[in-house]
């Protein structure tokens, strides 16, 4: 990498390294909302789109059990949904 | 006295602190290990803990500390003559600021990136952490009222810096928005937000804002004041990435830029130091030197802050155990070389002395603005620019570092109080809103409190901030402390300057207690009072501390 592209490289470093922490847990506050959303109906909320949702059930599987540990629920609150 | 010759004494006398002090604290009292395994490599999760170059970290650390505090104490304090100032701010630099930066570090770093609250509970004990939050909630809400007034002492001195720093809030919003939505890459946005900004200063000098004398049923700096604190709560609440993301950015950039032309401009100009080495003129009313001086100077020689940065993130981005002596100690010589040209500008940037004396006519007549006037003065000179031009250029710099540490200030006052809320189960403290009001309600009580209905004067305080922020960095020193002693290591570094600072606190407190009796301004003396007992606390605290220490230590030993 040229000196300018190494130097830039540093800048934008710059710039995100000071508030990463924030901005991540900002986006997993959203991505909460999202995975409440998600699994509403399962858990008696009615949601108008779940017909949709359903097919996202596969992609956010993979962080659910994250997901509950760190809502305080040990196990998950779901009787069909196993993860632990 | 040569402006350039006291630049090169105190540059020279920096950089041999760096290249031997900080050797021997680094070699023979921390024993920096670089086979150590940091916490960003140790437990590192692509949020807090991330391994960052040295270079980056030390460019963070030194932006997130340096702000208007090393500004405005050495622009009050050379009331008392250069001398004082000069010297407090390079000997602290040196053998305060620096151990106690990278000694704050270095601690975090060897405790998987604690806090130095956290470290507090786990060496000290569980009430010395609630007197921490209490200490540091104490510490924001000052910093933010203090400079709320400072701003807007500096809208209503320079009404040319208005235009330039309301502008730049348009200017960040704009880069976090291209930046962050259209992920345009870093470079141009940089480029056309400082060429901007410096455009802007131009407008604003061509047209300068002054307000009636009453706007809405308030004085010119109290509207100031209220107009600042509207915007902080709207800020603070906004998501990062959209104002205070960019904004640090840009002031960042300004710093460097800044600091560089300032010392340019001091070395092409050569301006006399016309200012009194001693001062022996004091005009009425001024406190004395001893202790005044050592906590009127806290960000610039020591300050606790920067041991909140140093243990909050930068410990947790730490890539070698051996860049401590990098970036905690460069960092803490950054804030010392701003706190420098303070000195410089309020000091050699007057063409008599009698220009001098007729601005230093009481404690806190001096400030920001002999900074701007001074600085303004030297820059125009040594750069050939019109002199209002070099006035509006520092005063939108003070502005600048002044309202971004407000924005931060009042976000983190919010967090505090949602933590308050959770730990004592107040459901409705938890919440952004009501959190973020308090927060502003009491930094206003504040600014209006301590300088009356035209929210001026309020610099009184400024002392006091000094004295919490002193009691934090002696809390941070005693931590190290403890944990040197049982690491079997010399403490003496580290207990010295404790010692120092807290004799000192306790000292000016109880001057200071004394001239708000007098002066009737009981609800100074009613914060003066609550420190000084969170300081006899932190004494107490840490005498038992110290003994548990050593008599663990002692047995160790025995067996």
């Amino acid at each position: 990498m040229s000196r300018l592209g190494r130097a830039l490289a540093l800048l934008e470093e710059f710039y995100e390294g000071r508030h990463r922490g924030a901005l991540a847990r900002e986006q997993r506050e959203e991505d909460d909302l999202f995975m409440l959303l998600v699994f509403s109906e399962m858990m008696g909320i009615p949601n108008p789109a779940s017909y949709y949702t359903l097919e996202l059930l596969p992609v956010m599987y993979d962080r659910f059990h994250e997901w509950h540990l760190r809502m305080g629920m040990e196990r998950s609150p779901l009787a069909h949904v196993r993860c632990c | 006295m040569s402006a350039i010759a006291l630049t090169v004494i105190g540059l020279g006398a920096f950089a041999l602190g760096y290249i031997f002090y900080s050797r021997f604290i680094s070699d023979r009292i921390f024993q920096l290990d670089p086979g150590f395994e940091t916490p960003a490599h140790a437990q590192e999760d692509g949020i807090d803990f991330v391994p960052t170059n040295r270079w980056v970290l030390w460019g963070h650390h030194f932006t997130s500390v340096a702000g208007a505090a090393p500004i405005v104490g050495p622009a009050i304090a050379v009331i008392w003559g250069w001398v004082p100032a000069f010297l407090w701010v390079v000997f602290g630099t040196v053998f305060f600021a620096g151990v106690h930066d990278a000694g704050a570090l270095w601690a975090s770093v060897r405790n998987r990136g604690q806090s130095i609250g956290a470290l507090t509970e786990s060496v000290v004990g569980k009430r010395a952490r609630a007197l921490f939050m209490i200490v540091i909630f104490l510490l924001l809400l000052m910093v933010n009222a203090v400079f709320a007034i400072v701003i807007a002492q500096l809208f209503v001195g320079f009404p040319s810096s208005v235009i330039p720093a309301w502008f730049v809030i348009a200017v960040a919003l704009g880069i976090g928005y291209v930046l962050y939505r259209r992920g345009v890459p870093l470079l141009w946005p940089s480029v056309i937000a400082l060429v901007l900004l410096y455009a802007s200063m131009w407008v604003g000098d061509a047209v300068p804002v002054s307000l009636p004398e009453l706007t809405m049923g308030l004085e010119a700096p109290a509207f100031w004041v209220v107009l600042l604190f509207v915007y902080a709560f709207i800020a603070s609440l906004l998501p990062v990435w959209v104002l205070l993301q960019p904004r640090d950015y840009i002031n960042g950039l300004q710093l460097v830029i800044g600091l560089g032309l300032f010392f340019v401009a001091v070395l092409l100009a050569n301006p006399t130091v016309v200012a009194p080495a001693i001062n022996t003129q004091l005009p009425d009313g001024v406190p004395p030197l001893l202790p005044l001086l050592f906590v009127t100077i806290a960000c610039g020689a020591i300050s606790g802050f920067h041991g909140l940065v140093a243990s909050g993130t930068t410990s947790k981005q730490l890539d070698n155990e051996k860049d401590v002596r990098f970036v905690g100690f460069l960092g803490a010589t950054g804030e010392g070389a701003l706190a420098l040209a303070a000195i410089l500008a309020c000091t050699a940037g007057f063409a008599t002395l009698g220009d001098w004396e007729g601005f230093y006519t009481s404690f806190a007549a001096g400030g920001v603005p002999a900074f701007v006037q001074g600085g303004g003065a030297i820059i125009a000179m040594g750069l050939n620019l019109p002199l209002h031009f070099g006035e509006t250029l520092l005063a939108v710099m003070a502005v600048l570092f002044a309202a971004t540490t407000m924005d931060t200030g009042v976000r983190l006052q919010r967090y505090i109080i949602q933590e308050w809320g959770t730990i004592y189960d107040i459901p409705a403290l938890t919440g952004r809103g009501l959190s973020t009001s308090i927060a502003v309600v009491a930094c206003l009580m504040l600014a209006f409190g301590a300088g009356g209905g035209a929210g001026t004067g309020g610099l009184e305080i400024w002392p006091l901030f000094g004295t919490t922020n002193q009691l934090l960095a002696g809390l941070t020193l005693l931590v190290l402390s403890v944990f040197l002693m049982k690491k079997g290591r010399p403490t003496i570094y580290t207990l010295v300057p404790f010692v120092f600072l807290l004799t000192m606190t306790i000292f000016a407190l109880l001057v200071q207690l004394v001239g708000f009796w007098e002066q009737g301004r009981y609800f100074l003396v009613f914060l003066d009072v609550l420190i000084l007992v969170a300081t006899i606390w932190v004494a107490l605290e840490s005498l038992g501390a110290l003994k548990r220490a050593r008599a663990e230590v002692r047995t160790a030993r025995a067996e």
